[in-house]
């Protein structure tokens, strides 16, 4: 399974499903990240994680650990 | 709607400008942050046009769910009756995000304006916006406005009046027809008590699982396992769970709505962009930070530069000789003072207590604000542009390896200057367990008032006030005490758990109102400037009490309890007899095991409870060094003359620099974490911590000189214990609370 986590910098790609359950995975598809969403890796913070993403317009960082529930395209 | 008061709620996303929305049309002072979560309780004033209107600041949300307090305190307030009208604020420049939020708050079948913010923003970068059009899929008015720029404003309360006369109705957007089946046999389902225009919206949650709606229905038992049966259904149907089909809908009518209303220009890279690509670069990300942080010290703190004049010339000119300006010469305000009760023919006692107690006390502490000043207006701009998110985005790797995240390292920046506004700033951590351990720290960064101390024990150890290595290593040991902290509390019963998430938007860089920046900067120093007035003004005269009286115990004295400069045939060295002294005296063997005994050691530890900025003072008064500053040399022989070894003035250092921070700061823990088992919790542990800090360090220093004792062997046990816990694997119990407390109780 490919997640978010694994996406490299300056990809996109495109969200299939969000593993897991409870408050994250809520708190994800409230921030718009559902299936079907389209999103860029822009960058890495310096030391390697968090990540960033624009999705729906806007930036959003997510540790790496956290993007690892969100199986990609 | 009672009689003639109109409730107006104001809900809308983190950082949607909503804070400044609230103070515009209040006058209220609220802070306001570039920075994601800012208010996070929900706040109430009446509109400053039309004090029949109370407006009340929700929390910034990004969806009604039950998992969060914010998102709790705010559906709460909105199913609760009380507002007639809510206030939808939308940040135009992320429009598709903000409607999430907007169509829940319209599914709460109140009426509902919109208010689009920023929407000059928008214009100006190509894209446009129809409002009509997306006034008609909302089926509510919207309205253009900016809160930065005071502009809709009048039209927006124009629209407010106009719906709070009416009902409220069910929303106008439609999901999927498959799902809008469901939802209507879950409608139907409702109990009749249910008013017509809130039907959907408890639909909706039915249909969620909302544990909250669940139990605030109160369905019939078949009624439940018909609706349980229709979710199950469904949700066999679309192959996908039932909280993820709910916001697949909404995003796929925000889309549509987005086609409809939004004309996009070509894309560009917007400023903000451009700015990210250096500042959180790879690369540069770090150096960049690490030279803004030393560019902010270097100008609030480094002599010569803007804050130190500022606090030089308050300490030399308007409590030191006095000044002149324009030509005319001022008395400083000791000698104001002391000419003033002169005239009037104050006691000794009466001039003691105003000019040694309260002036001198007072003084110490107002000689920081310049530097404070300085040093909040350049945290607070890089906090209100939108760069300290970006600092917890870099710094995020960092924090989490002891359990805390990016977050946390705001209040310790900011406790640089002081720990009363550091503890203050912990307010934007929405996760507790972190925010509890970012208050407990965060004090552990030598703040500002503890910089003399610093600089006396530099003098003390090697003779130079300015010994530009040792400086930086108090700050080391600063650091490494909260990173040690961390580590150990993460591992104990009250910390242990997942890790936070952290998920957290970057908001796009502006330039802040020179409003909400100054008032930021305000809010800051007054805590600071409050604190000289109440706390230490109070502690000083405390101060002042426990120097200058005490028992005439001297050969000759008369053993009378009084005001000691007072008395008849008083010994210059009349502190030697204060209440101090015997308060000193009674508790020093608390600090024999970290090698300072001595009842003078002791007592400016005490003071140093009350106010760090005490405790070079205090030290002048005890070893009769009149005058004695941190840059005296005196003091410094003095000083060191009060320890048995350099372990031992090491050791004095650590625990004061460690241990619980001055009363006003601990004031400050106690309304932050609201609660005083947390309160005794955190300055029990600084305690601890700095006494085993100082235990280890004089015993080490002891034994590495050829010196054993009992105490060589406890703290060697203290040792073991901190490197076992700091090394232990994450024990069990830390993984058994799964869920996050909010959802737990749910």
């Amino acid at each position: 399974m490919k997640t978010l986590g694994d996406v490299a910098i300056g990809q996109s790609g495109t969200i299939v499903k969000l593993h897991g359950d409870g408050v994250l995975r809520r708190h994800l598809m409230d921030l718009g990240l559902i299936k079907g969403t389209q999103f860029k890796v822009v960058k890495v913070a310096p030391l390697g994680d968090p990540i960033e993403i624009t999705v729906r317009g806007y930036e959003l960082s997510i540790r790496k650990e956290e993007a690892a529930i969100v199986e990609v395209l | 709607m009672a009689a003639s008061q109109l409730h107006v709620a104001l809900a809308g996303n983190p950082n949607c400008g909503k804070t400044t929305l609230f103070n515009l049309i209040t006058g209220q002072n609220g802070y306001v942050g570039n920075w994601p979560g800012v208010t996070v309780e929900k706040k109430e004033a009446r509109l400053s046009s039309d004090k029949s209107v109370i407006v009340t600041d929700l929390p910034g949300i990004y969806s009604l769910s039950p998992y969060s307090p914010e998102e709790r305190v705010s559906r709460d307030y909105l199913m609760g009756g009380e507002p007639d009208v809510v206030v939808q604020l939308i940040d135009a420049t992320n429009l598709e995000r903000n409607l999430y939020l907007a169509l829940q708050v319209i599914e709460t079948g109140l009426p509902v304006v919109v208010a689009l913010n920023m929407a000059d923003l928008v214009e100006k970068s190509g894209d446009k916006i129809d409002a009509d059009v997306l006034s008609r899929r909302l089926g509510c008015p919207v309205v253009m406005v900016s809160a930065l720029k005071n502009t809709g404003i009048d039209r927006l309360f124009a629209e407010v009046r106009r719906v709070a006369g009416s009902k409220g109705k069910a929303a106008d957007h439609c999901f999927d027809s498959a799902i809008e089946d469901v939802l209507q046999k879950i409608e139907a389902l409702l109990p009749g008590s249910v008013p017509a225009e809130k039907r959907r919206y408890w639909a909706v949650k039915l249909f969620e699982r909302d544990a909250d709606a669940q139990a605030s229905v109160n369905l019939t038992r078949d009624a439940a396992a018909s609706v349980e049966q229709l979710i199950a259904d469904c949700e066999r149907d679309c192959d996908d769970d039932a909280e993820s089909i709910i916001a697949g809908e909404r995003y796929a009518v925000i889309a549509h709505i987005m086609d409809e209303c939004v004309r996009k220009a070509p894309a560009r890279m917007s400023v903000s962009e451009k700015i990210d690509r250096v500042v959180t670069n790879r690369v540069l990300g770090l150096p960049i930070f690490l030279a803004i942080m030393f560019a902010v010290y270097f100008i609030a703190t480094s002599s010569g530069a803007i804050g130190t004049a500022g606090t030089d010339w308050v300490n030399d000119n308007l409590f030191g000789e006095g000044f002149e300006l324009f030509g005319v010469s001022f008395p400083s305000i000791p000698g104001a003072i002391e000419g003033w009760l002169a005239s009037i023919g104050a006691s000794e006692l009466v001039t003691s207590l105003v000019l040694d107690g309260i002036v001198a006390g007072v003084g110490a502490v107002l000689g920081f604000i310049p530097q404070m000043f300085v040093l909040f207006v350049l945290l607070s701009f890089l906090e209100d542009c939108g760069y300290m998110a970006r600092v917890a985005f870099v710094m995020d790797r960092v924090f989490r390896r002891f359990g805390l995240s990016g977050k946390s390292f705001i209040p310790m920046l900011v406790s640089t200057g002081c720990g009363v506004p550091g503890v203050l700033a912990t307010k934007t951590i929405e996760n507790e367990k972190d925010r509890r351990m970012t208050v407990m720290t965060t004090t552990f960064i030598p703040c500002g008032a503890k910089l003399p101390i610093i600089a006396l024990l530099m003098g003390a150890l090697v003779g130079d006030a300015e010994a530009a290595w040792i400086s930086p290593l108090f700050y080391f040991l600063g650091v490494i005490a909260v990173i040690a902290s961390g580590i150990m509390l993460k591992k104990t019963r009250l910390f242990a758990g997942r890790p936070t998430p952290f998920v957290m938007e970057l908001p796009s860089y502006h330039f802040p109102s020179l409003r909400s920046w100054a008032l930021h900067v305000w809010e800051r120093v007054s805590a600071y400037i409050k604190k000289a007035f109440t706390i230490i003004f109070a502690s000083t005269v405390v101060v002042w009490f426990l120097t200058n009286f005490g028992v005439a115990s001297w050969d000759g004295g008369s053993g009378a309890f009084g005001f000691l400069p007072g008395m008849a045939g008083v010994p210059e060295e009349f502190t030697d007899y204060s209440v101090l002294a015997m308060l000193g005296g009674a508790i020093a063997w608390i600090f024999a095991p970290l090698g300072f005994s001595s009842w003078q050691a002791t007592a400016m530890s005490i003071t140093g409870l009350v106010a760090k900025e005490n405790v070079v003072a205090t030290a002048s008064s005890l070893l009769h060094i009149a005058d004695g500053t941190e840059t005296d040399p005196n003091l410094w022989v003095a000083f060191a003359g009060m320890f048995p070894t350099a372990g031992a003035i090491a050791a004095f250092g650590a625990f004061n620099l460690l241990c619980a921070p001055c009363f006003a700061a601990m004031g400050t823990i106690r309304a932050q974490m609201n609660s005083a088992k947390w309160t005794a919790i955190a300055i029990g542990y600084e305690c601890a911590f700095a006494w085993v800090v100082g235990l280890m360090i004089n015993q080490f220093y002891l034994a590495a000189t050829g010196v054993f004792s009992i105490w060589t062997v406890v703290a060697l046990v203290f040792a073991a214990l901190i490197l076992f816990q700091l090394f232990r694997p994450m024990p069990k119990y830390a993984w058994t609370d799964d869920r996050e407390p909010a959802a737990a109780a749910a």
